[in-house]
C-alpha cells in the first residue's frame, strides 16, 4: 500500500476542495463590483511552498485564473527569496501582468501558511477589480500602446506584515482608482476569503497532521499526471497544426495569427506556438504564464476528468517564444488579453479536433466584448457601466452548442438588466437571441445575442471585442458562425467602428443607443446531414431564417414552418454534388 | 377562527409507496399505513390508504406532501404555456444568466419550458425607478393572448421589465388578458415574485404557469375523489418552505410545491429531535441516487431564497434548504484512470438497482458493499419486493471492479466503498454545518427514509457529531411531517431603501401592510392554530455590493405597528454581516434591498410520546440472534434486534444491527444505542 491509503486520500481531496470552494463563495458574496459578485471573475487555491505549483483548486474558480495562479504564487516566492524576511501573518498584493499576473485589473493576494515555524504552503486569492486608473474607465483601452496607459502596476508588495496592514499602500490604491470604494470592498472580500481559508486549513491540518496532508498533495499531483498521460496516450501520434486570427491590435488594422503545432508522441504532448505573430503595438499581447494558463483551460475542457492541479501539465512541453505576442514582456500592453486567450484556447480545440474528432468542439463565439459606457448623472456624479457579453458555444458530437453562454475562460454570469438599470442611467431596449448567428452543422452552434442599450445621459463608449473579421470556426464539416457587430447612433446616423469591434471614446448623447450583436458558435458536422425536421423547427422558432436553411442546410421550409420534402431532397442532391 | 375537530391524516406520495400517518388529536392516538403508489393516477393509492383508517367522512383534515410538481419539473412534463414580455425581452427565459452546465466541458444545450414561438412581446416600458415610460395597450395584450391560445397555450404568464418597482402595467395587462383567457391559469410576475432580477423572476413565474394545469388537475381529481367519499374537512398541501397552504393557494402558486415531499420530512425530523432534546440536528435522506441533507438550528429549519431544480430551471421562493450530493444506495463504485476509488455520481437507481438485486446490473454499488459486509440482511430485504439478495454476485462485482484495481481483497474493497461514501456524506454535512460556522459537536444526525441509518456511525465519527437519532418510523417521517407542519405564507417586496435616509414610519407602514396580507392568507387556510407569528427579514448590503445578507429583524407586530427604527435595522444588519464575513465596512452606506415577510400559524402541540413502544416490550423478545458483520478490517459477531420491539430505556452496545421493515440501523463496535421515551434510537459514542 502507498504511504497514504486511497480512502483517506479521497476524503482529503473533498475536504481540501471544499476549503477553496468556500473561499470562492465568501468573496462572491462580499465583493463590491459585479464582475466578481455576479460574473465570478475570481479564484482561490492552495499552492506549493517551494515551487508555487497548484496543490488544490476550488471547483468553481474562474478557469483562466486556475491556470495562472501558480505563476502568481511563484512571483511572490521569488521576491521572498531575493529579499527574505517572510513572517507568519504576511500578505502580499500585486497585479503585475508580466510577473505572474494577467492584466492590471486582476489583483492577487498571496498569504503564507506557517506550521511549527516553517512555511507549509501558500493561500492565494485573485479577483477582477473594477478600475485601477489608466486612460479608459474599467481598463479595457483598445488603443493602448504601453502598459502605463492601462492603469497602475503593482509588483508583489507586502501589504500586510505580520498581521499589520500597510495603510500607505491602501492610500496609493485609493488615489489611483476612479471608484476607490469598490476596490476597497473587493479587497476586504479577498481578505475575508483568505482569513477563512487559513482557519479551515489549520483545522484540517490539526485533525489529519501536516505530514499526511503533504503526502496527499503529492499524491493528487501524481494522479493528475497519470490521468493526463492516459488521455494523451489515447490520441494517435502525429503533428496537428491549427491557426486562427485576431482582427487587429486596435492600432493597425492588420490581422494577427495565433498558430499552434500540436505534437502527440506516446503519453506526452508538445504545444508549439512559434509560428504566431510577433508582439503587437496594441493591447492584444499576453505573457508566457497567461498563454500556458490558456492551454490548461482548453485541455481541461476537453479532458474534463483530469483534476485541476499542476500535475496535469507535467506531460506537456510548451514552446512560446518571447518573439511572439504570446510571450510578451513589459511594457507591451496586455489590457485586451481576454480576446487573445480565447483565440489560444480555440486553436487548442481546433488542433485536438484533428487528432480526435470524437472529442471535437467547434469554435465558441470567442470574444469578451468588454463594453463600457461612462458619463455623469444630473447631480454631477460619475457613472461607469462595464460588462462582458455572451454568445453561442460550438456544436459538438453530443448536442447543438448552448445558446447565449459564457466564454470557456470563465463561469461568469451576466448581471441582470434590471440590476444594471437600477445602478446606472441606462435602458436596455433589446436583450435577445440573434437569429442566423450560429454556424450550421449536423449539430449547429448555439446562437449569439443582441443587446441594445439607450443611454439616459450623454456618455462615452468604449468597446474591446473581436471576431469582427474572422468568424468562429466549424469542425468536422461544420460551417463557421457569424461575425461580431457593433453600432452606435449619432447625429449623422448609425456608425460602426473602423477597427471592427474595437473603439474608444465615442460620444453619444442622451437618448441615443448602442447595439452589440455577438457571434454564435461554429457548427459540428456537415449541415446537409442535419435532420430536416430539426432545421424546420429552428426556422419556426426563429433561430435560423428560411434563407439560411436553404443555403447552408439544403432544407426548404414552407411558409407554415413545415419541411418541403421533395424540394429538400432535390436541393441537398444539388448541394452534395 | 373555527377549530376543525382533530382527526387528521398526513399523506406522503412517493415514487413507489404512499405513506400515511393518521392522528386523532382528542384521543392522542395514531396509526400508520403504507400502500403502493399508482404513478400517473396517484388518487387511487391516496384513497386506498385513507380508507384503511375508516370512512373518510369522519376525517377533519388531510395534509398532503406531493411530488407531482417536482416530477413535472424534473421530467419536463408541465403544460404548454404562453409567456408575454416587454418588447425586446422575450428571450430572457432562454438566455438565462449566460451560464453553462458545467465549469469544465462545453457540451450540452438547454431547452426552455416555453418554446420561442409561445413567447410574445408587447409594447410597454417601466423604468428602474418605477416611472412608466410607455403605457400598456389592453387591446394589444388581448390580441397576443388570443394568438397564444390559438397556438395551444393552457396557461399564461406575464413578466415585464422592472415590474418589481411598479406593477401597474403588468396588472393592467393581467386584467386585459383575463377577459379573453378561458381558465384560471394566468398570473403576472408582480403577483408571484415582486423582486428585482428579471431572469429569476421570469423563470419562477413561467415555471409556476408550467405547473398550474398539472397541479391544478391533480388537486382537482383528488378533491373530486374525496368529495365522492363524503369527505367534508379541509384539504391542505405542504409547501417547499415546510409550511402548509390551502389547496386554493396551491393552485395559484404551484411553484411553491416543488420540494413539498422532502420538506415535510425535514419538518418532522426537526420536531421529533427537538422533543427528544436535540434542537440542533442535521437531517439526511439517503435514497437510491442521492443523499439530501438539511440543517435545523434551535428547532428551526433553514430556508434558501432560491433553488435550481435543473440547469436553467430556477425557482426563487423560500424553500427548505436541501443540499444534495450524488451518493445513494445505487451509486456505482469504480476506480478512475488516476487510480482513485470513486463512489457515484453515476447510479444504478432502483432499476436495475444494485448487483445484489439480480436485475441485470453488474457494477458494484454502495448497497452491494453494505450487503457484502453483512450490514444489510440479505435474507430480508427492505421494501419486501425481493425475496433475498445475491451476496455472492455483489462480492464478485466488488472484487472485479474495485478490489483488483486497488490491490485489496473483496472485503477490504467493500469496506473502502462504504468509507468513501461515508466521506461524501460527511462532506455534505460539513457543507451545511461547519462551513456555515456551526460547531458539529452540537448537532445530532437524523436519518429518515430507508437508508441513512446504515451510516450513522461514520457520520458521528467523521464529522464529530454529538449523536444520531433514528426516528421510530423513519419511513413515515414525511407523512408525520404533514400532520405537524405549521401553516405558512411568505411574501417578498423589493424596496431599495438607503439606511441613512430611512423613513422609520414609512417602512413600518409597509411592514404592517405586508404582515396583514400574509396573515390573511394563513387565516383563510382554516386549520386550527394556537397563534399566528409574523416574521420579518430584510435582504441588505453595503451600497455597491450586489449580493445581500439576510437580516432577521427582532420586532413583532403589536397594536398596528412593528416599532422598527433605523437604529434597530442597523444593529441587526451589522450583527448578520459580521456573522457571515470577518470585516464590517464602516463609512460605507448600507441599503435595504428586499423586505421579506412570513406569517406562520402555529399548529397545536403534537404529543410525540404517542409514538412510544408498548410497555410490554422487552430486550429479550426483541433479540433475533446474531450474524457475523464486517467492521474495521475483520468479522465481528454481531447481535441482531427487532427494532420496534425494543423497550424504552433499552441499551444496546455495538456491534449490533437493529432491523425494522423499512430501515436498518447499524451500531458500530465503539458506539452505543439507547431507546428514548419516544421510541427513538439515540446512537452515541461508548464511554
Amino acid at each position: 500500500m502507498s504511504p497514504i491509503d486511497p480512502v483517506t486520500l479521497a476524503v482529503l481531496k473533498g475536504r481540501l476542495e471544499q476549503i477553496a470552494d468556500e473561499m470562492d463563495a465568501t468573496l462572491y458574496r462580499s465583493a463590491f463590483n459585479p464582475i466578481i459578485a455576479e460574473a465570478r471573475d475570481a479564484c482561490h487555491g492552495l499552492y506549493h511552498p517551494v515551487t508555487g505549483a497548484t496543490l488544490v483548486q476550488g471547483t468553481n474558480g474562474l478557469p483562466i485564473f486556475v491556470g495562472a495562479m501558480a505563476f502568481a504564487v511563484k512571483a511572490v516566492i521569488d521576491k521572498v527569496e531575493r529579499e527574505g524576511g517572510l513572517e507568519p501573518g504576511d500578505t502580499f498584493l500585486f497585479n503585475d501582468p508580466y510577473d505572474g499576473g494577467t492584466h492590471l485589473n486582476d489583483f492577487r493576494l498571496v498569504r503564507p501558511i506557517f506550521r511549527e515555524g516553517k512555511l507549509y504552503c501558500w493561500l492565494a486569492s485573485v479577483g477582477h477589480w473594477l478600475d485601477i486608473g489608466g486612460n479608459v474607465p474599467g481598463g479595457f483601452n483598445a488603443q493602448a500602446t504601453e502598459s502605463f496607459q492601462e492603469g497602475v502596476r503593482f509588483p508583489p508588495v507586502r501589504f500586510i506584515r505580520a498581521g499589520v496592514m500597510n495603510e500607505d499602500i491602501l492610500a496609493i490604491l485609493s488615489a489611483n482608482a476612479r471608484v476607490p470604494v469598490s476596490n476597497f470592498g473587493d479587497l476586504n472580500g479577498q481578505l475575508n476569503a483568505l482569513d477563512l481559508g487559513e482557519r479551515r486549513l489549520t483545522e484540517l491540518l490539526d485533525e489529519y497532521g501536516d505530514a499526511v496532508v503533504a503526502t496527499a498533495f503529492d499524491a493528487f499531483s501524481d494522479r493528475a499526471e497519470a490521468m493526463m498521460r492516459a488521455a494523451v496516450s489515447a490520441l494517435p501520434d502525429g503533428i496537428y497544426p491549427f491557426e486562427d486570427y485576431l482582427d487587429n491590435d486596435g492600432i493597425t488594422d492588420q490581422r494577427l495569427t495565433i498558430a499552434l503545432d500540436l505534437t502527440v508522441s506516446g503519453d506526452s504532448m508538445v504545444l508549439d506556438f512559434s509560428r504566431s505573430s510577433a508582439p503587437c503595438a496594441g493591447p492584444l499581447n499576453i505573457a508566457y504564464s497567461t498563454a500556458v494558463a490558456c492551454c490548461y483551460v482548453a485541455l481541461k475542457h476537453v479532458f474534463t476528468d483530469v483534476p485541476a492541479n499542476a500535475g496535469c501539465l507535467r506531460p506537456i512541453t510548451f514552446v512560446i517564444p518571447s518573439t511572439t505576442l504570446l510571450g510578451a514582456k513589459a511594457p507591451k500592453p496586455v489590457g485586451g488579453y481576454t480576446e487573445t486567450i480565447l483565440r489560444v484556447i480555440g486553436v487548442v480545440f481546433g488542433a485536438l479536433a484533428k487528432a480526435d474528432p470524437s472529442r471535437a468542439t467547434a469554435g465558441p463565439f470567442g470574444t469578451i466584448n468588454a463594453l463600457s459606457l461612462a458619463g455623469h448623472r444630473a447631480d454631477g456624479s460619475r457613472w461607469v457601466m462595464f460588462s462582458f457579453f455572451g454568445g453561442g458555444l460550438g456544436g459538438n458530437p453530443e448536442s447543438d452548442g448552448l445558446n447565449h453562454a459564457n466564454n470557456p475562460i470563465s463561469t461568469a454570469t451576466i448581471p441582470p438588466a434590471e440590476i444594471l438599470e437600477a445602478a446606472y442611467p441606462v435602458m436596455f431596449t433589446q436583450w435577445a437571441l440573434r437569429p442566423d448567428s450560429a454556424g450550421a452543422g449536423i449539430h449547429r452552434g448555439g446562437v449569439g445575442a443582441i443587446y441594445e442599450i439607450e443611454s439616459l445621459t450623454d456618455a462615452d463608449v468604449f468597446l474591446l471585442g473581436e471576431r469582427g473579421r474572422f468568424a468562429p470556426f466549424g469542425v468536422a464539416g461544420g460551417l463557421p458562425a457569424s461575425l461580431n457587430q457593433f453600432f452606435w447612433q449619432s447625429d449623422e446616423g448609425e456608425q460602426s467602428p473602423p477597427m471592427a469591434s474595437k473603439v474608444a471614446n465615442v460620444k453619444i448623447r442622451a437618448g441615443q443607443r448602442v447595439r452589440l450583436e455577438s457571434p454564435g458558435g461554429g457548427g459540428w458536422g456537415n449541415p446537409l446531414e442535419r435532420d430536416p425536421q430539426r432545421v424546420a423547427r429552428d426556422v419556426r422558432l426563429g433561430y435560423v431564417s428560411a434563407e439560411t436553411a436553404a443555403r447552408d442546410y439544403g432544407v426548404v421550409v414552407t411558409e407554415n414552418g413545415e419541411v418541403d420534402e421533395s424540394a429538400t431532397i432535390a436541393l441537398r442532391k444539388g448541394a452534395a454534388a | 377562527m373555527n377549530a376543525v375537530v382533530g382527526k387528521i391524516v398526513g399523506v406522503d406520495v412517493g415514487g413507489t409507496f404512499t405513506d400515511l400517518f393518521y392522528y386523532d388529536e382528542d384521543a392522542a392516538r395514531f396509526r400508520t399505513a403504507k400502500v403502493p403508489s399508482n404513478r400517473g393516477d396517484e388518487a387511487i393509492g391516496f384513497l386506498e390508504g385513507l380508507k384503511t383508517f375508516g370512512p373518510l367522512a369522519q376525517l377533519g383534515s388531510i395534509v398532503h406532501g406531493t411530488t407531482v410538481g417536482t416530477n413535472a419539473l424534473l421530467e419536463r412534463k408541465g403544460a404548454r404555456i404562453g409567456l408575454i414580455t416587454t418588447r425586446g425581452f422575450r428571450d430572457v427565459l432562454e438566455m438565462r444568466r449566460r451560464d453553462r452546465r458545467n465549469t469544465w466541458g462545453l457540451w450540452g444545450d438547454f431547452v426552455p419550458v416555453v418554446d420561442r414561438d409561445l413567447r410574445l412581446e408587447v409594447g410597454e416600458r417601466t423604468m428602474a425607478d418605477g416611472t412608466i415610460r410607455e403605457e400598456i395597450n389592453s387591446d394589444e395584450v388581448k390580441e397576443i393572448a388570443r394568438t397564444l391560445l390559438a397556438r395551444g397555450a393552457e396557461a399564461l404568464a406575464m413578466v415585464f421589465i422592472n415590474a418589481y418597482a411598479n406593477p401597474a402595467n403588468e396588472l393592467k395587462a393581467l386584467a386585459a388578458a383575463r377577459e379573453v383567457w378561458p381558465n384560471e391559469n394566468i398570473e403576472c410576475s408582480a403577483q408571484i415574485l415582486p423582486e428585482i432580477r428579471e431572469f429569476e423572476r421570469t423563470s419562477t413565474t413561467a415555471l409556476n404557469a408550467y405547473l398550474q394545469p398539472v397541479v391544478g388537475s391533480y388537486l382537482g381529481k383528488l378533491n373530486q375523489a374525496l368529495a365522492q367519499e363524503k369527505f367534508s374537512g379541509k384539504f391542505h398541501i405542504v409547501q417547499s418552505n415546510g409550511g402548509v397552504m390551502s389547496t386554493a393557494t396551491a393552485r395559484r402558486l404551484p411553484v411553491r410545491t416543488a420540494l413539498s415531499g422532502p420538506a415535510a420530512g425535514v419538518i418532522a425530523s426537526a420536531a421529533i429531535a427537538k422533543a427528544a432534546g436535540f434542537p440542533d440536528v442535521i437531517t439526511g435522506d439517503l435514497g437510491g441516487t442521492s443523499f439530501d441533507v438539511s440543517i435545523v438550528v434551535d428547532g428551526e429549519t433553514a430556508l434558501a431564497a432560491q433553488t435550481t431544480i435543473d440547469f436553467g430551471l430556477v425557482i426563487r421562493t423560500p424553500m427548505i434548504e436541501i443540499t444534495t450530493i450524488g451518493a445513494g444506495g445505487g451509486s456505482i463504485a469504480h476506480v478512475d484512470a488516476g487510480g482513485l476509488l470513486q463512489v457515484g455520481p453515476e447510479s444504478a437507481g432502483s432499476r436495475p438497482g444494485p448487483v445484489a438485486y439480480g436485475q441485470g446490473n453488474t457494477r458494484p454499488t454502495l448497497t452491494d458493499a453494505n450487503v457484502v459486509l453483512g450490514r444489510i440482511n440479505a435474507e430480508r430485504p427492505i421494501g419486501g419486493k425481493l425475496a433475498r439478495l445475491d451476496v455472492e454476485a455483489a462480492k464478485a462485482a466488488i472484487a472485479k471492479h474495485v478490489a483488483e484495481p486497488l490491490g485489496l481483497d473483496a472485503m477490504q474493497a467493500a469496506e473502502a466503498i462504504v468509507r468513501v461514501a461515508n466521506g461524501k456524506m460527511a462532506g455534505a454535512i460539513r457543507l451545511v454545518s461547519i462551513e456555515r460556522g456551526h460547531d458539529p459537536g452540537r448537532f445530532a444526525a437524523v436519518p429518515f427514509g430507508g437508508g441513512g441509518a446504515l451510516h450513522v456511525g461514520a457520520l458521528i465519527k467523521d464529522v464529530g457529531l454529538k449523536a444520531a437519532l433514528v426516528p421510530r418510523y423513519p419511513g413515515v417521517t414525511s407523512a408525520l411531517g404533514c400532520v405537524i407542519a405549521d401553516i405558512r405564507h411568505d411574501q417578498v417586496q423589493t424596496v431599495n431603501l438607503l439606511l441613512d435616509q430611512l423613513d422609520d414610519a414609512a417602512l413600518d407602514q409597509r411592514m404592517v401592510e405586508e404582515a396583514e396580507a400574509s396573515r390573511a392568507v394563513v387565516e383563510e387556510a382554516g386549520l386550527s392554530v394556537e397563534r399566528i407569528d409574523i416574521l420579518f427579514e430584510l435582504d441588505m448590503h453595503y451600497v455597491g455590493q450586489t449580493h445581500t445578507v439576510s437580516v432577521p429583524l427582532p420586532v413583532s407586530l403589536q397594536n398596528g405597528t412593528t416599532g422598527t427604527t433605523a437604529f434597530i435595522v442597523r444593529e441587526a444588519f451589522e450583527r448578520a454581516y459580521q456573522a457571515s464575513f470577518s470585516r464590517l465596512l464602516p463609512g460605507v452606506p448600507a441599503k435595504i434591498v428586499n423586505l421579506r415577510t412570513a406569517a406562520v400559524g402555529r399548529r397545536p402541540h403534537f404529543d410525540l410520546s404517542a409514538l412510544a413502544p408498548e410497555a410490554s416490550a422487552s430486550l429479550e423478545t426483541a433479540r433475533l440472534g446474531g450474524r457475523p458483520v464486517w467492521f474495521d478490517g475483520d468479522w465481528h459477531d454481531t447481535a441482531i434486534y427487532a427494532r420496534l420491539d425494543l423497550p424504552v430505556g433499552a441499551v444496546v452496545h455495538g456491534p449490533a444491527i437493529l432491523e425494522q421493515p423499512d430501515a436498518t440501523t447499524v451500531i458500530d463496535p465503539d458506539l452505543v444505542a439507547r431507546v428514548d421515551d419516544f421510541g427513538n434510537i439515540i446512537v452515541e459514542r461508548a464511554i
